[in-house]
């Protein structure tokens, strides 16, 4: 391990730094207080079935899937709803049994106007016929593949792109591990930890299929060591398995970006604008792998996940098992309601989430938390001062950027000249406009400057 | 849209949706904080003199920035701590005598802040685009404006009340016009003149002379994080080798980097003024760089120039080549030294 980072900056060590010494890590990051212990003690429960669930066509990155069912028709639970439509593309299924009452479009967490399945719960949970494999492991990587793909698995970490497309990569680029995502460096979030502690033989299960697919020999499992409960359970679970390595990581976020993942536990650097198949790696979280395996074991299709509800403004944080389609209000419902002076509800967390403009917002694949925030916890980014040249954004920067001089020329209108201080190597994990001093909106020059110019 | 709007009256903004407590006007007040100790050892020294000097340029500075703003329309921005910064960093650089120079020199203060504030930081675009350190172009025009005011010293009297004392030279102006044998003289010994540089009893700029106070400012700084120690360290480390190499009278390597750190604007520069953000180097091995620059540029003034003291237009030329040092050192992105590497390898 090279001389700690911290050591560069200051002989004096940040508390944060001194208690990490030592744990695989990358250079750059920030310690944003993690709050995870308002709802790290709430055990998984399930949600109430909801009335009416909203199922977008397009939850993963990719095509959006073509409708297969009609106005009126009924559908059992698991049943499917959209075919996908090219190879980066996902098919979604119906999370409830009932009558599709409406398909039209609907406002995703982004914002934008989604293709929709509206379905009417008849509360009677029949499921439609699924492929049972209690010997799921001697079937073929192509078999397993398929299963995946057929039961609508995307990344469910945040950014839902399709884990068959991951699990196919080119022969010309081997893979020779698999990397489960377990740091959870969003601040808040609790869904995959509550999965590691009650779910790890699943994932660790799941984990070996994702090896097999792959034909891969070394799997690792990284997590933040803000969890060493979770790295004991996930230790335990994998005991059996030699070629499976569980690694505590730093406390520092982004510790779950992939680049900074296979950095921390391979020591590998993606390099710019490469995929993590081009070091030989490929990433899954740990609630993708516990879907995997429930898609190769039951042939269960992604109908559920694990949604952390929490917040200084909502009344009892929780972690619930939700339907994919039920809308955030109910989950508010669910956890007692709002709090005085709700000002924010985000959806994942609060480096990277999407602000809601409204709780109609369904809960899609991607969906790892919802976030409410009262007035007084919220940062307000309407006023912001000039960069005054700190290079505190430049010393946590965890792809080596200069944000302070990206944000300075996207304020200017200078966008190619943006380009040239590797615009597009940002992936806007926001911890440069959490450390700016002069609350600049970083992020959101990037995102400007980014759609102004071609990468 | 808008009815939902109406029923929950939700905020949507881009993410991150948390950000630090660290602020740009928290940043200049805990500067001013750590050069308190320095301040107060002025004071100590120089008397209630050093005191109304310095308010002069603060007050000076901070109404100059509300007034400047109001004419162009823009929001007042004195709140944030920068004219006061600037205005007591003003103040620390000049004597103290020239409160009671003959003729009255008083307004020099105000004109410098004008200066600094105005023409300096406000005419080039305000805090963050300065190309040059406010304070030190402001001490600069004084310096060249009223040569003979800016450098008589009084001697340190370390009474209070006293508003008459003594004047004298300065520890690098005996250094310069007499050489080592006196400047020892006139401090006893070694050790002696060791220590009265440490404490700042020595005559100089108010806030310049107590080593000791600026270095725990200094640390302080560092310990928070507000300055990294690639400046000072750097500074500090090129002026001791060329001092000690080539600062002795006749033969190399006799010189005494001691005398040169204490003295002068040497540990003000170094930790406070070198490392001001908006006029130093972003990057950290640039800084490295920069302050090598300050260093070797000082003690080239010190042993050659006309002047006894250089550290102020060391960090001034210094201050023109911070841009064209952060487009040398430009950040290396995540993973391209590999590809680099990997390419090599495989041609």
């Amino acid at each position: 391990m090279v001389l700690h980072i911290g050591l560069f900056r200051s002989p004096i060590l940040l508390k944060e730094e001194l208690f990490n010494m030592g744990l695989a890590t990358f250079k750059g990051g920030i310690h944003p207080p993690d709050k995870k212990t308002l709802s790290a003690g709430s055990s998984i429960s399930e949600t109430k079935p909801p009335k009416i669930v909203v199922i977008p066509l397009s939850q993963h990155i990719g095509a959006p899937c073509n409708p297969v069912v009609s106005i009126g028709q009924e559908v059992r639970k698991g049943q499917v709803l959209g075919e996908p439509a090219g190879f980066v593309s996902s098919p979604v299924h119906a999370s409830v049994s009932g009558k599709v009452v409406a398909i039209g479009e609907f406002p995703n967490a982004m914002g934008r106007m989604v293709n929709s399945i509206v379905i009417e719960n008849d509360f009677r949970e029949e499921w439609t016929a699924l492929k049972d494999s209690p010997d799921y492991m001697s079937l073929s990587p192509e078999e397993l593949r398929e299963k995946v793909k057929a039961a609508g698995i995307v990344g469910m970490g945040g950014a839902a792109f399709p884990t068959s497309v991951k699990l196919s990569p080119p022969k010309e680029k081997p893979i020779d591990a698999v990397l489960i995502n377990g740091a959870e460096c969003e601040p808040y979030l609790t869904a995959d930890y509550r999965l590691m502690i009650e779910k790890s033989s699943e994932v660790v299960e799941g984990l070996r299929i994702l090896m097999k697919i792959l034909g891969v020999q070394k799997g690792y499992i990284g997590i933040e060591n803000n969890k060493p409960d979770a790295v004991a359970k996930m230790k335990e679970a994998a005991a059996g398995s030699e070629n499976i390595k569980v690694l505590a990581l730093e406390v520092k976020y982004p510790q779950g970006a992939e680049k900074m993942l296979i950095k921390s536990i391979l020591g590998r650097e993606v390099p710019p604008r490469a995929l993590p198949m081009d070091v030989g790696v490929v990433v899954q979280n740990v609630g993708t792998a516990l879907a995997v395996y429930e898609a190769a074991r039951y042939g269960k299709p992604l109908i559920e996940r694990v949604v952390t509800v929490t917040g200084e403004g909502v009344r009892q944080p929780r972690n619930l098992m939700v339907r994919i389609g039920t809308k955030v209000s109910d989950l508010i419902d669910e956890c007692g309601g709002f709090t005085e002076g709700v000002a924010k509800v985000i959806s994942g967390g609060p480096m990277m989430g999407f602000a809601l403009g409204g709780l109609d917002v369904a809960v899609t694949k991607g969906t790892s938390g919802i976030l409410v925030m009262p007035e007084e916890v919220v940062s307000h980014t309407e006023e912001f001062g000039p960069c005054i040249r700190c290079s505190r954004c430049i010393d946590i920067c965890p792809m080596g950027l200069m944000p302070s001089m990206l944000s300075v020329l996207a304020e200017r209108g200078h966008y190619e000249d943006a380009r040239e201080y590797n615009l597009f190597d940002c992936f806007e994990c926001g911890s440069c406009a959490f450390v700016c001093p002069s609350k600049r909106p970083i992020v959101q020059l990037v995102r400007l400057a980014k759609s102004m110019v071609k990468p | 849209m808008e009815a939902l709007k109406k029923e929950h009256q939700l905020i949507v903004s881009v993410s991150p949706h948390v950000k630090s407590e660290e602020t740009t006007s928290r940043i200049m007040w805990t500067v001013s904080l750590a050069l308190l100790p320095a301040f107060l050892a002025g004071v100590y020294f120089f008397g209630p003199k050093a005191l109304l000097i310095t308010a002069v340029c603060i007050v000076s500075c901070m109404v100059f920035e509300n007034l400047y703003m109001k004419i162009v329309g823009k929001k007042p921005v004195a709140g944030d701590g920068s004219a006061f910064l600037t205005g007591l960093l003003l103040g620390m650089n000049m004597p103290a005598s020239l409160w009671s120079f003959s003729p009255f020199t008083a307004h020099v203060p105000v004109i410098a802040s004008f200066v600094a504030v105005v023409i300096t930081k406000q005419l080039f675009g305000g805090l963050g685009f300065n190309v040059f350190n406010p304070a030190l172009i402001g001490r600069a025009f004084a310096l060249i404006s009223w040569p003979k005011a800016m450098t008589i010293w009084n001697e340190p009297t370390a009474a209070l009340l006293a508003m008459d004392a003594k004047t004298t030279a300065t520890p690098l102006g005996i250094l310069k016009e007499e050489g080592v044998a006196k400047l020892l003289e006139v401090f006893g010994d070694k050790m002696s003149l060791y220590q009265h540089l440490l404490t700042g009893n020595r005559a100089g700029s108010i806030g310049e002379t107590s080593a000791i106070a600026l270095l725990i400012g200094g640390l302080f700084l560092l310990a928070k994080r507000y300055i990294s120690w690639h400046i000072p360290v750097s500074f500090l480390a090129t002026a001791s080798v060329i001092a000690w190499v080539f600062g002795g009278k006749g033969a190399l390597f006799t010189g005494d980097p001691v005398v040169h750190l204490l003295s002068g604007g040497m540990m003000l520069g170094a930790w406070f003024m070198a490392t001001d953000y908006v006029t130093s180097p972003s990057m950290r091995k640039g800084q490295i760089v920069f302050g090598i620059g300050c260093g070797f540029l000082t003690m080239l003034i010190r042993l050659k120039g006309g002047f006894p003291e250089g550290v102020m237009f060391a960090i001034l030329i210094m201050n023109c080549f911070a841009p064209l040092i952060d487009r040398g050192f430009q950040a290396k992105v995540f993973g391209a030294v590999k590809q680099d590497k990997a390419k090599e390898a495989t041609k």
